[in-house]
C-alpha cells in the first residue's frame, strides 16, 4: 500500500495531469520530498524555508496538517494526502 | 465571456450585500468541462473581514470532495469588495488558482446591505494576468 496524494488542477502540469499520484513516507514532509524526486518542482509550490506556504492547504484524510505539526504531520499507508490552495484574496 | 442566469447572478449579489460590509465569498459549480454556472454554493468568509476574504479550510476540502464526487468543477469563484470597484486586487490575482474559473467580482460600495447600484464584473486570471469578460446575464441556461 502507498499514500495516495491528490493534486490540484493548477499543479497537473507537474504530474503529467494526473489527479492523483502515489508516494511514500512517514510524514508528510517525506510524502513531499518523495514526490519531488519524481515530479519536480512541485515542492517547491508547496514548501518555502518556513515550511507550508500559508495559502496552500494539505490535509492528512481530513484533517488540515496545520492542526497536526505541518510538514511533520504523521502519514501512514492506506493515508489520502490532498493538496488544495485556498481560496483566498480580497481588497488587500 | 461568462453567461450566467438571472436567478444566480441575483443570488451571488443578494450573498454580497448580505455580508455587507464583510466580504462575501462562494463559488457556482458546473458539469466538468462545460462552462455552466449551474449550482449557487455559497461559503463562509473564515476571515469575516472588510478586506480579505478565505475559504475555511474544512469547508475547502468538503466542497472539492464533493465536486470531485459530482463531477462538477468551479465554473464561477466569486467574491465582493465592500469599499472598493469589482477589480481584482493585487492579492486576489496572487492567490488566483483555478485557471479555468470565471473570477466574478461583485462591489457593493454604493448599495451597502441596501438595494441599489452594484458592479458586477468577470474575469479571467491566468499567470498574474487579468483579462475581464463580457458577462452575459440570461433568464435561463439553454438545455444542452
Amino acid at each position: 500500500m502507498a499514500i495516495e496524494v491528490r493534486i490540484p488542477t493548477i499543479l497537473r502540469s507537474y504530474t503529467a495531469g494526473a489527479k492523483s499520484v502515489d508516494a511514500a513516507g512517514s510524514t508528510v514532509g517525506e510524502v513531499l520530498e518523495d514526490l519531488d524526486s519524481r515530479f519536480s518542482g512541485l515542492r517547491e509550490r508547496l514548501v518555502d524555508e518556513a515550511g507550508l506556504r500559508r495559502f496552500i492547504n494539505v490535509y492528512v484524510n481530513d484533517e488540515d496538517v496545520r492542526f497536526m505539526g505541518g510538514l511533520a504531520a504523521p502519514v501512514a499507508d492506506g493515508d489520502s494526502v490532498t493538496v488544495l490552495p485556498a481560496v483566498a484574496g480580497g481588497r488587500g | 465571456m461568462l453567461v450566467i442566469s438571472q436567478d444566480i447572478r441575483d443570488a451571488l449579489v443578494a450573498h454580497a450585500r448580505r455580508d455587507h460590509p464583510d466580504e462575501a465569498c462562494g463559488v457556482v459549480a458546473g458539469p466538468a468541462g462545460s462552462d455552466r454556472p449551474e449550482r449557487f454554493i455559497p461559503m463562509v468568509n473564515a476571515a469575516r473581514s472588510p478586506t480579505f476574504y478565505e475559504f475555511d479550510s474544512a469547508d475547502l476540502l468538503r466542497l472539492y470532495r464533493e465536486l470531485d464526487e459530482r463531477d462538477e468543477e468551479p465554473v464561477v469563484i466569486y467574491h465582493s469588495h465592500t469599499a472598493t470597484e469589482a477589480y481584482p486586487s493585487r492579492t486576489d490575482i496572487a492567490y488566483a488558482s483555478e485557471p479555468g474559473a470565471h473570477y466574478v467580482l461583485i462591489s457593493t460600495r454604493e448599495c451597502g446591505s441596501q438595494d441599489g447600484p452594484v458592479e458586477f464584473r468577470s474575469f479571467r486570471i491566468m499567470d498574474g494576468k487579468v483579462r475581464e469578460e463580457e458577462v452575459r446575464v440570461v433568464p435561463a441556461l439553454t438545455t444542452s
